[in-house]
């Protein structure tokens, strides 16, 4: 039986792939490269400083972050010379209490090392166990990949990672996605970068029963907690971007609050601060409407001394 | 005889960089995409057996990559495609094309069925259906 073969002439087998980085030539041994021209041609500035900006504090990340992007800039101007071709393992560990600036690090993160040519995309899916781990024999494994592929060409962000491992339970369904993870973290280096986060001394005890899982991890990052001042001036910037501000007498009000806030249980740094916030902003909302009176620009944006007063943190006083 | 069914049916069977590149227009589009397998060619055989569940929220074709291949590695010998839906207005398939088939394709005989006043049925028997599914292609 003859085909219906309707085939044009066959297009020429070695056509450039049409979405792929152009091939790069070797460099000669005597050539040099312009650093500052490299640097500018990244554009990996613009996510550091903006990195610099978003964010009060955290020095000692931003100096972290600052390395390894140097070192991925200066690993792809090697590349280009014929050194050491083979990617660089980039999953990584964040420390850190909650609301220190975790995923907000991680997103900037992931757009990086985009611009670096590390990751085709750029995205980041922030996952918990409950997204990895299924509730009934082979349930997990697809769940588990669902989300890998969701993830690939980006970050794959698993927020307190230790709760994939419980020790009281031997069958439980995380050990089935760690599994997976590894493998994926070993064989899918070049697609995916996985963060895993969450606190310091759990995140230890979890290292310590998954030894595969601490070998593949390339760079750990602690996150501090917040000083007074640094969560003072956080609520500031949040109050800018949100277009309030502090009346003078609230500012010590607001510190008074946060300094008790510390104290509390349950402490979310940055995300208490927020939280604390939008509440102030609640009061002072229900306080204009109750006052009634005539409010001009200086009434909506300033927050007063019992916008905080009013919250929980002071009832113990 | 080489089977055409579903889009670029009609050119050289695509690379993986050409079929990672379709992906990636399907994703780019917002197109959900599946993988499915059958080791019966008939043309109106429409329901072929499903790789796993649709992929839903990719944004890199490498997961669909991933899966095709691994389809590949079970089904050796199979017609594999992949399907990308178009979940918006359309409702529909948008897109849906072979990324797999088998090395040796038998194609098809024609019966003739003798019917009452002299009228003929003609049908279309794929070689390999006279063999038992799953050995179709070994
Ligand atoms: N240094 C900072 N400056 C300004 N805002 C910050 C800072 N750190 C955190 N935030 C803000 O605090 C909020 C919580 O941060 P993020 O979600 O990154 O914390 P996290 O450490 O990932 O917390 P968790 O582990 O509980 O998810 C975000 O809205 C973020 O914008």
């Amino acid at each position: 039986m003859t085909s219906f073969d309707m085939r044009g002439p066959a297009p020429s087998p070695d056509e450039p792939e049409p979405d792929g980085p152009p091939a790069v030539e070797t460099l000669p041994e005597g050539a040099t490269v312009d650093l500052i021209q490299e640097r500018a041609d990244s554009h990996i500035d613009e996510v550091l400083d903006q990195l610099d900006t978003d964010l009060v504090g955290l020095a000692t990340v931003k100096t972290r972050i600052r390395e390894i992007a140097a070192l991925l800039l200066i690993d792809r101007l090697r590349a280009r010379f014929g050194l050491s071709a083979s990617r660089p393992n980039l999953h990584m560990c964040f420390t850190g209490s909650p609301g220190t600036g975790k995923t907000t690090v991680a997103m900037r993160l992931a757009e990086l090392l985009h611009r670096l040519g590390y990751l085709r995309r750029g995205h980041l899916v922030a996952v918990t166990r409950d997204d990895l781990v299924g509730q009934y024999v082979g349930h997990t494994a697809p769940k588990t990949k669902e989300v890998v592929k969701r993830a690939m060409g980006g970050v794959l962000f698993i927020d307190e990672a230790y709760y994939l491992y419980r020790t009281e339970n031997e069958r439980d369904y995380g050990q089935e996605s760690i599994e997976i993870l590894l493998q994926m973290m070993e064989n899918d280096r070049d697609d995916i970068v996985v963060v895993l986060a969450g606190y310091r001394d759990r995140m230890d005890s979890f290292f310590a029963s998954n030894p595969g899982m601490s070998s593949r991890i390339a760079h750990h990052i602690d996150f501090p907690d917040y000083s007074e001042e640094e969560l003072a001036a956080i609520g500031d910037m949040m109050l800018r971007d949100a277009g309030y501000r502090l009346g003078a007498e609230t500012v010590p009000v607001f510190r008074e609050y946060l300094r008790r806030r510390q104290e509390q249980p349950r402490f979310a740094n940055a995300r208490s601060v927020r939280n604390a916030l939008e509440r102030a902003r609640l009061r002072h909302a229900g306080r204009l409407l109750a006052a009634g009176d005539r409010v001009g620009i200086e009434e909506l944006t300033t927050l007063q001394p019992e916008d905080f007063l009013g919250s929980r943190v002071f009832d113990s006083a | 005889m080489r089977i055409t069914q579903g889009t670029f049916s009609y050119l050289p069977d695509l690379t993986d960089d050409e079929i990672t590149a379709q992906v990636a227009y399907a994703l780019g589009n917002g197109w959900p995409c599946s993988v499915e397998f059958t080791d019966d060619p008939h043309p109106r055989n429409v329901y072929w057996e499903m790789w796993g569940l649709p992929m839903f929220d990719l944004v890199d074709p490498a997961g669909v990559l991933q899966e095709i291949n691994d389809c590949r590695r079970a089904y050796p010998a199979h017609y594999i495609r992949l399907n990308a839906y178009d979940a918006g207005v359309h409702q529909t398939m948008a897109l849906s094309f072979l990324v797999q088939r088998p090395a040796e394709e038998p194609g098809f005989r024609l019966d003739r069925e003798e019917h009452g006043d002299r009228r003929i049925r003609y049908r279309l028997h794929p070689y390999v259906l006279d063999r038992p599914a799953g050995q179709r292609y070994t």
